[in-house]
């Protein structure tokens, strides 16, 4: 039993020694950094510990637009491209003719570089002295006035952004919705169908608990990749975010380290340790609620 | 409910695309299945029987030929209007839901007049659940059950909205043998109390000998014999049926008709008056053997298996058809082992004989 023990924790410490110095030591590092007053990446001296840094983060107008930017992205990119998928996945396991077809391009866009897809959304949306975007001779023609999305209004750029985020998650989720629906035995189908089940009620009663599971998972993965959401919108706005008012948590803290702004590592832990808690929370809360929706 | 099937064919396509040919699932079917009866659609693995199910459900649609309930055509009423109750082979219970809401489920489906409140069809499930005794497991999820426990529930899911006809797929194949006894035991009390039309699907023949009030008999998509068990077992239209039916099974020697008697080598074993002369494939059931000394059919001895009210006597026979011959005989009898020679006399109504090449029974008269 002994020897088994020391046995253990040989085949673990490879493991352990990359985890350690990976992410362990560097999330410690990043609380000190955090709570290191003044500290000066030069001579590697601070005045002192405390809160000062957090203080100065929450109330920094750039990094509250980060935050309030980041959870209207979340809040609706989440629900949307979820349901989104679910439709998607649903409406390919449902037909037989050109299924495969289908299946290929809404996975194309996974395979596809996020800044070459900025670049197309660009041409969709960017308003210039030669041309209004594509989207825009679109509105014109249904009878709207032009919008200026790239440069414009705060909801104009939201929502690109948000449609932006929508269409680049997308395919992931409806590939592994796909073949969480596609595991579903078709016995569930047949007895509901001979119990003369309505097509939304097998959806709702049937389908979706059957692959809750995944879609679960889609889930948190889903909030936990839109909070870290930075290339999208540098994509699309350019790097400089906080003068386009589009800036992202994880954006700030780059700014923070590298940027125009750059040089203070001790912002940009408190900054990351603040984004650090509001994951954790909102996966608890995801976790929580899961207990009772979820069947296994 | 009575339920009439005219001509029913099904085809599918053939599975390799390059050949056109289509494989005939289900050939000509003609039936008429009297109402309240327990009936069970028998034959070997794939001849179709499923699919004849299937057909009876509405979850697959004939490709000739009409299906009725009483008088109504059903032929083409999609599954969910047709009202029939159907027990998967693996269940199908939703894994999701508590043995109450799986029960439930179908009440939920009613619309407009029909719609029940919350009170009667909790009312109506525990009804069906205590028809199949197990109103104490309501708030259970089926992973929490038994094999025959999900068996049950799953009888209970399909009776609960008082089906036209009750559907059975394989109902007694996931269940150990002990288990299998009972439940078949169970389906017959079922039926016999809610008095709805039951078909159920079976590869094993004592299983459906055993409850059906009718079986029918299937062998490649067609239906070889139709009738009550102990008929079938009697009068077999062909040599497919006596094989198929009856534990152990019938013992089949190459024989011949000379002169008004049956030849089983060169031994004259009974005479069968009416029988065509030339070869035949000769029949005979287990029961059907008299140990006597002065038999007519000489056999070599195996040996004895003794089963406590009787014994069966295996022996070899050159011109037998089976590796070894099984006979069953009182235990009162003595057969003596050291023996090697065993002798039998036949009893004339346990001997069936068959055309050689079309299978055909072939009727005599034993006098």
């Amino acid at each position: 039993m002994e020897n088994n023990n020391k046995k253990g924790w040989l085949y673990l410490i490879p493991a352990i020694l990359f985890l350690g110095v990976f992410m362990v030591y560097p999330l410690i590092d990043v609380l000190i950094y955090s709570v290191e007053e003044g500290f000066n990446f030069a001579s590697g001296e601070s005045f002192g510990v405390g809160f000062y840094n957090y203080s100065y983060v929450l109330h920094d107008t750039y990094f509250l637009q980060a935050v309030k930017n980041t959870f209207i992205l979340v809040l609706i990119t989440v629900p949307v491209s979820t349901g989104l998928a679910l439709l998607i996945s649903a409406g390919l396991a449902s037909i037989t003719k050109l299924k495969e077809l289908f299946q290929t391009v809404y996975f194309l866009p996974y395979v596809t570089n996020t800044l070459a897809v900025g670049l197309v959304f660009m041409i969709l949306f960017k308003k210039t002295p030669y041309s209004d975007g594509m989207i825009n001779v679109l509105i014109q023609a249904f009878g709207g006035s032009t919008v200026d999305f790239l440069d414009g209004t705060y909801a104009a750029k939201m929502f690109v952004l948000c449609a932006y985020t929508v269409w680049v998650v997308l395919p992931f989720k409806v590939l592994i919705l796909t073949s969480a629906l596609a595991s579903v035995k078709q016995d569930y189908y047949n007895a509901a169908k001979v119990d003369g089940t309505s097509k939304a009620r097998i959806f709702f009663r049937i389908t979706l608990p059957m692959i809750s599971p995944t879609v679960f998972y889609l889930v948190i993965t889903g909030f936990i990749g839109a909070f870290k959401a930075y290339s999208d919108a540098v994509a699309l706005f350019g790097t400089d975010l906080n003068a386009a008012g589009m800036n992202t948590m994880v954006g700030y803290i780059y700014d923070m380290l590298y940027g125009d702004s750059g040089g203070y590592p001790s912002f940009a832990s408190a900054a990351a340790i603040v984004l650090f808690s509001i994951i954790l929370t909102i996966t608890c809360i995801n976790l929580l609620v899961s207990k009772k929706h979820v069947h296994y | 409910m009575k339920v009439v099937l005219q001509n029913v064919t099904k085809k599918f396509p053939n599975r390799n695309k390059r050949i056109k040919e289509e494989v005939i699932a289900v050939n000509k079917f003609n039936v008429e299945i009297p109402d309240g009866k327990l009936i069970g659609l028998l034959g070997p693995s794939g001849c179709g029987k499923s699919t004849a199910l299937n057909l009876l459900s509405g979850l697959l649609k004939p490709t000739e030929g009409r299906i009725f309930f009483g008088e109504d055509d059903v032929t083409n009423l999609p599954a969910e209007n047709r009202g029939v109750g159907l027990v998967f082979q693996n269940y199908a219970l939703y894994p999701h839901l508590t043995v109450l809401q799986n029960i439930m489920f179908p009440l939920q489906n009613f619309k407009g007049d029909k719609k029940l409140t919350k009170e009667v069809m909790k009312e109506k499930a525990y009804e069906a659940a205590k028809l199949v005794q197990i109103d104490t497991l309501m708030d259970r999820k089926p992973s929490e059950l038994s094999g025959g426990q999900q068996q049950r529930v799953a009888i209970a899911r399909a009776l609960v909205k008082m089906p036209r006809i009750l559907l059975l797929d394989e109902p007694l194949s996931n269940l150990d043998a002990r288990l299998r006894l009972q439940t078949r035991e169970e389906i017959r009390r079922i039926q016999r109390e809610t008095k709805i039309t039951t078909i159920f699907v079976t590869h094993d023949q004592e299983e459906a000998m055993s409850i059906s009030d009718l079986i029918i008999v299937m062998k490649d998509g067609s239906i070889h014999q139709i009738g009550a068990p102990q008929e079938v077992y009697d009068n077999p239209v062909d040599g497919f049926v006596a094989k198929f039916l009856g534990t152990p099974p019938i013992n089949m020697f190459r024989g011949r008709v000379e002169a008004g008697k049956l030849w089983i080598g060169d031994e004259a074993v009974l005479s069968v008056t009416g029988a065509p002369e030339g070869p035949v494939a000769a029949g005979i059931r287990p029961e059907g053997f008299v140990l006597d000394e002065k038999g007519p059919l000489s056999c070599k001895l195996a040996e004895i298996e003794v089963m406590g009210r009787d014994v069966t006597v295996v022996s070899t026979h050159e011109e037998s058809e089976n590796v070894e011959i099984r006979s069953i005989i009182s235990a009162e009898n003595k057969v003596d082992l050291a023996a090697e020679k065993v002798r039998f006399s036949l009893k004339p109504n346990k001997v069936l004989l068959f055309d050689v090449t079309t299978d055909a029974r072939i009727y005599f008269n034993a006098n």
